[in-house]
């Protein structure tokens, strides 16, 4: 067997520990990560406490366990939201082609002029802030991306011969688009997807961290890294742990989508 | 190259005609009444009508839209709510923070990567190469206000050596400047790892050509060959990213001026949500696209001007 890429294997190692680490958190955390107990505050670590605690007393383990959950809920629904709808307008770009495909292909372009921030400062000024405006602001700014590379892909399939004969065939294009294209263009939209849940991570921390995103007192690395900052001359530690989280999380991904993209697409490793 | 010129400003009038379309939409249609969310639900209904009334939003939508555009052509973005004076004043005063930022953040940015990339491409699988594909993976897994954070802790609250955030102004050039090291250092080490590993990628495909080949036999200095034959022939991906990255650059500064509460454009933008102030934040989100687009834009001419062989071929 082929040897499996180094980035794949920390990847996943680094993935497996967040989600498992959500998951579990479902069931178990040391200690109720909303239950402040101020006679406890800025406890340094120890067995009872193993991170410590914060300024109100909360189990800073805890806090960060039950935020990884936040996050991993966040990046899904919003790559899952944004990764469908733009894939569902890639692929009608590409079965349609035309004039069709080109206003689908300029509308994506347009959707790059928007970072999530930029959406998400809106959708906050006119609807207040919260963590729905920033899974929407999220999944808005993965359409393009999806569109862009499903079409692509799509594109590609569709001058292959079993098209051609499906065509042939006098099969419907919506029918060949759903049993034909679909199914071979799902690699590289798995492994974008692992990209984008890495990106959907960072923007959902920077947002919580602005204030645009997770409300207190929802659990979130962001929003904890925002409290931590106050307190930076009396407790600096409480500043270190939600960020390593961040990257742990960002990391794992982030490698991970790399890894598949190698061994799905051999000829960019080589590149490399 | 005059028809390469013509379509690509069509597209960007298009392109700047729909954000501007996108950004009063989202404003101004979504469900959700502006003098509503001013006022709080407790407000009374005649208040809420007289508030409309002042805003403006009992007019048509679409003559709101064009008066909108059409003020904005001018650098008019109406009267603020909050600060009762027009957003125009308040977008000038704060400018020169933003813009002072952004450059200093950029050309940082592109110090830091270009060294990095051209480095570890010379070195290509040795030491310093894994070491700036290192820093590259972990600049991209690091939220740039959680790294200004750390550099807060350290060079602020442990060395005291720098201030841990605010700005006293431009009166006094050493302090002002002081105040803005760390945050533009924050800014351009994120950004200068993406951009360090495609510096890196696009020179090592240059250095495979055979004229590189030909340099090193004719006996070329090192350093010669790696800024004055691959670096330029390396250039166009790079310029890509570079255009992009000034789009994240300008956008982070909205992050970065609120980790470090200096008083640009992001921190305007943020006490303008706060406030309730929808035709500053409409002025300044408006602002921000039109900066990301216009990078964009000036990248696809800057093509032109790193690859003469595009000229031909249009």
């Amino acid at each position: 067997m082929k040897k499996l890429p180094i980035n794949l294997i920390i990847g996943t190692v680094l993935v497996s520990i967040v989600l498992g680490t959500a998951v579990l958190s479902l069931i178990w955390t040391p200690h109720n990560h909303a239950l402040m107990n101020i006679s406890q505050k800025f406890h340094d670590p120890s067995y009872i406490y193993l991170l410590g605690t914060d300024q109100l007393g909360r189990d800073v383990l805890s806090q960060l366990m039950a935020a990884s959950r936040n996050s991993m809920i966040v990046a899904l629904v919003a790559v899952l939201l944004g990764g469908s709808i733009g894939t569902m307008l890639g692929l009608l770009a590409s079965a349609l082609g035309g004039w069709i495909e080109d206003l689908v292909m300029r509308i994506a372009d347009i959707g790059f002029a928007f970072p999530a921030l930029l959406f998400a400062i809106m959708l906050a000024a006119v609807f207040g802030p919260s963590l729905t405006n920033a899974v929407f602001a999220i999944a808005f700014i993965n359409i393009p991306i999806f569109a862009r590379i499903s079409r692509a892909s799509a594109n590609q399939i569709w001058t292959r011969d079993f098209v051609l004969a499906s065509r042939a065939a006098g099969v419907g294009r919506f029918i060949i688009t759903f049993n034909h294209i679909l199914p071979n263009i799902l690699a590289p939209i798995i492994v974008q997807a692992t990209i984008e849940f890495a990106v959907a991570i960072l923007a959902e921390a920077a947002l919580s961290y602005l204030g645009l995103g997770a409300q207190p007192p929802a659990p979130s690395w962001g929003r904890m890294l925002s409290e931590a900052q106050t307190l930076m001359y009396l407790a600096p530690q409480l500043a270190i742990y939600p960020g390593i989280c961040i990257v742990i999380a960002v990391l794992g991904f982030g490698l991970l989508g790399d890894g598949l993209r190698d061994i799905t697409d051999p000829r960019l490793a080589r590149e490399r | 190259m005059a028809y390469f010129l013509f379509r690509r400003t069509i597209g960007f009038i298009f392109t700047l005609l729909t954000v501007s379309v996108v950004v009063f939409a989202v404003m101004n249609v979504l469900p959700g009444d502006p003098a509503l969310t001013i006022l709080g639900l407790e407000a009374s209904d005649d208040a809420i009508n007289a508030l409309r009334e002042k805003l403006g939003l009992n007019e048509p939508i679409l003559k709101r839209y064009f008066y909108w555009v059409f003020n904005a052509l001018f650098g008019e973005f109406g009267q603020s709510h909050s600060f009762g004076v027009p957003v125009s004043g308040l977008i000038s005063e704060r400018l020169s923070m933003t813009v002072a930022l952004a450059v200093s953040g950029m050309v940082l940015t592109i110090i830091i990567a270009l060294t990095l990339g051209i480095g570890a491409a010379a070195n290509h699988r040795k030491f310093g190469d894994w070491g700036v594909m290192f820093f590259s993976q972990l600049g991209i897994a690091i939220p740039a206000f959680w790294l200004s954070i750390l550099l807060v802790i350290l060079f602020a609250v442990k060395l005291r050596w720098l201030p841990p955030g605010g700005f006293p102004g431009w009166d006094d050039p050493i302090i002002a400047v002081k105040s803005l090291i760390l945050p533009t250092i924050a800014l351009a080490l994120v950004q200068s790892a993406v951009l360090a590993r495609v510096t890196r990628s696009s020179a090592l495909e240059v250095m495979r050509l055979d004229y590189i080949r030909t340099a090193k036999a004719s006996g070329f200095s090192r350093k010669r060959i790696l800024w004055r034959h691959v670096l330029p022939n390396a250039l166009v991906p790079i310029v890509t990213i570079v255009g992009m990255q000034f789009a994240a650059v300008v956008t982070g500064t909205i992050v970065i001026e609120n980790v470090f509460y200096l008083p640009g454009l992001g921190r305007l933008i943020f006490q303008s949500i706060a406030n309730r102030d929808l035709p500053t934040v409409q002025a300044l989100v408006m602002m921000f696209a039109v900066i990301v687009v216009t990078a964009n834009f000036v990248v696809d001419l800057l093509y032109l001007v790193i690859d003469p062989r595009l000229k031909e071929r249009n």
